[in-house]
């Protein structure tokens, strides 16, 4: 199977099997885009083609940003044998708390309301997961009964600040994390973006092949490598297209990437660097793939842990900030059962619950179907009872599959 | 080499857990150079006195004395900071990482930058895998897709790279087949020649009475007496393991009812 791998330059593959062990790719993730495109490809001739226009595409990863962005912290919760029940809870609650700050505790209208708002959103956020992975790492209470204890106490909580009252309007600025009628970067700077990302795609496979070939380490072969490539900057330059051709209403002025699309781009990022390329990552794993080792190895296993769930609560926090500028207001039940499609989100995307095993682009791609699916029956008018039914039962069987597919390849 | 100062001396040591002493009073020494076998039963204390040497346990009395001089082992970290190198039983191996993540783990090598340097400590476990098991090529697979022997390998690759002085073993070939047991013989048989003291952890006699210079047997967390491989047999060291008596103490009637 490596023969391809082991020897660069080596010759063409013959079968799909060969060429996907060339480009070294997840196949788990290969199925999971896979899965993807058939259900748009469904959802769009189900719908007579409302489903694949830029204004729904547009609009789905407008909501897709709150769950994908708490599902890449959760990917790293359940890596390490943990859960987190509390973060639609706590994501009301921080909400609630920066709703609250902006409307009325600090002066309205001023240039920082919205920074020092956010600001101490955040700064909740972490302390809340802190408090929490401290009872689960230093007092060994389970993080199932932690969590499900926040997520009565932050329900709670939110609830109890305004006695139940609505708080509204949000602040002009704060709002355009939302995504809403401002929340977009415009035509030239989504450009910019994307002529970011080709342009790292492109020095980090250059970067990679010359440290690679300098040590003498087997690389790809240079086809693969490029196929990857084009694909990757296909990808990009599809993606900028699609939110440019969603224009402002009544104008011909595009839209461009909503500001809490990029807020996920960001920390999708940011969390996958964290993944690979940092100790803290590399511990995460260690600890969820044996904790006894990683205790031996000399990691500090409770410190990783709080750092764990305040890293869960940081991302939550950023979430409530932008469901609250969303809504536009803070409201005591924004972000109810909302921890279940996180947790779903990463578990579609990969992540065992075993622990040691997961990947942060296939939570947000396990965040990106399920809003698919919701967004789709949405379309199709299926009555509102029965979505969460077939969120449901899709769960339950992607879960299924991939043990069945696990089985196989061993 | 008895005058000498020892590499290693666990002295008197003591731990209990719930009221069980599971290690009581129990003296060790181990030379430079030299193979120590730690028998007994399972459950007879041999692994958690040997995790309060690599710093798993702490002992509830006792001192640990390197080269003479006494040291406090509080952690693993502080265990390998002395250089001293375990390789369980289990072999500690994070299954879901590859080979280089498992070498370093804890201890990894970083960049300028502060980011793991995958690319160094790649090449150096291609550097000591290649001289311990030249036929290793899953260099990138997680651990759990390795053969029994490869991730024997891995464990002990993780001693080597350190610069061990004091190498634990902990029952080194329960997992490998007759060719890999063999390879573990010749390896032992080289670090010894290194200068690296060792200590080998077996409830099974023959897998450690050859490659052993000495061994001290245990019996209930008590250390029923140690000897010099040189100086007795494998039938009286057998009845050391199984009555908990020395030698010179075990009747010849006593020794017939054993087999």
């Amino acid at each position: 199977m490596t023969t391809a791998v082991e020897n660069p330059g080596a010759t063409r593959p013959r079968g799909a099997r060969d060429l996907i062990a060339a480009l070294e790719i997840d196949t788990r993730l290969l199925a999971m885009a896979a899965a993807l495109v058939v259900i748009w490809v469904g959802l769009d001739i189900l719908t007579g083609g409302i489903f694949l226009t830029a204004r729904n595409l547009w609009n789905l990863s407008v909501q897709t940003s709150v769950v994908g962005i708490m599902a890449t912290g959760m990917v790293l919760v359940i890596v390490a044998r943990h859960i987190d029940l509390s973060v639609g809870s706590l994501l009301g609650f921080v909400g609630m708390i920066m709703a609250v700050l902006q409307v009325e505790i600090l002066p309205i209208g001023t240039s920082w309301t919205w920074l020092v708002s956010l600001a101490a959103g955040l700064i909740a956020g972490c302390l809340i997961g802190a408090f929490q992975g401290w009872w689960v790492a230093y007092r060994a209470v389970p993080a199932f009964i932690v969590t499900l204890g926040g997520l009565l106490i932050f329900r709670g909580l939110a609830w109890w600040i305004t006695q139940g009252r609505t708080v509204a309007p949000m602040d002009p600025t704060f709002q355009l994390m939302g995504g809403g009628l401002d929340g977009s970067i415009g035509a030239f700077w989504s450009w910019v973006v994307g002529a970011v990302f080709i342009a790292a795609a492109l020095f980090k496979t250059v970067r990679t092949r010359q440290r690679r070939n300098r040590f003498n380490f087997p690389v790809r072969p240079l086809w693969a490598e490029a196929l990857i490539l084009a694909v990757s900057i296909g990808l990009i330059v599809s993606f900028v297209l699609v939110m440019n051709s969603y224009y402002r209403p009544r104008t011909q002025i595009p839209q461009g990437i909503p500001i809490p699309v990029l807020i996920l781009i960001v920390v999708a990022v940011a969390m996958s660097a964290l993944t690979k390329v940092t100790k803290f990552g590399r511990y995460v794993f260690a600890i969820g793939g044996n904790p006894e080792a990683a205790e031996l190895g000399g990691i500090n296993v409770r410190k990783v842990t709080v750092m764990i769930f305040v890293l869960m609560g940081f991302l939550a926090a950023i979430s409530g900030a932008i469901q609250t500028a969303r809504l536009n207001a803070g409201l005591n039940s924004t972000g109810s059962l909302l921890e279940l499609s996180v947790i779903a989100a990463a578990v579609i995307g990969g992540t065992s619950l075993a622990g040691g095993v997961g990947t942060i682009a296939g939570a947000i791609l396990g965040a990106l179907i399920m809003q698919s699916l919701q967004s789709g029956m949405i379309l199709l008018d299926i009555a509102t009872p029965m979505q969460p039914v077939v969120i449901g039962l899709v769960l339950i069987v992607a879960v299924w599959l991939d043990t069945v597919y696990q089985k196989r390849r061993r | 080499m008895t005058g000498s100062v020892p590499l290693v001396e666990m002295r008197d040591i003591s731990i209990q857990f719930g009221g069980i002493k599971a290690v009581d009073g129990v003296t060790v020494t181990l030379h430079p150079g030299e193979v120590v076998g730690l028998l007994g039963h399972n459950g007879a204390g041999k692994s958690t006195l040997i995790k309060i040497l690599s710093g798993a346990y702490q002992a509830n009395t006792g001192s640990i004395l390197i080269n003479g001089q006494p040291v406090d082992i509080r952690s693993p970290r502080d265990a390998k900071a002395l250089g001293i190198e375990t390789i369980y039983q289990t072999l500690a191996l994070a299954d879901n990482i590859d080979a280089p993540g498992n070498l370093f783990l804890g201890r990894e090598l970083m960049t300028p930058w502060g980011t793991l340097d995958d690319d160094a400590m790649e090449r150096a476990t291609r550097d000591v895998m290649g001289r311990l098991n030249p036929n290793f090529r899953k260099i990138k697979e997680p651990v759990k897709n390795l053969s029994g022997g490869q991730r024997q390998s891995v464990a002990i690759a993780r001693a080597l790279h350190f610069n061990a002085k004091i190498l634990i073993m902990d029952e080194p070939t329960a997992a490998l087949g007759p060719q890999e047991t063999k390879q573990v013989a010749e390896l032992i048989k080289q670090l010894k020649k290194e200068g690296i003291g060792i200590f080998l952890i077996s409830h099974d006699l023959h897998d450690v009475f050859d490659l052993s210079d000495r061994v001290s047997v245990m019996k209930n967390g008590k250390l029923v007496g140690t000897c010099r491989t040189s100086e007795v047999t494998k039938d009286e060291v057998l009845g050391m393991i199984i009555l908990g008596k020395l030698p010179g103490q075990q009747t010849a009637a006593e020794l017939e009812e054993m087999h």
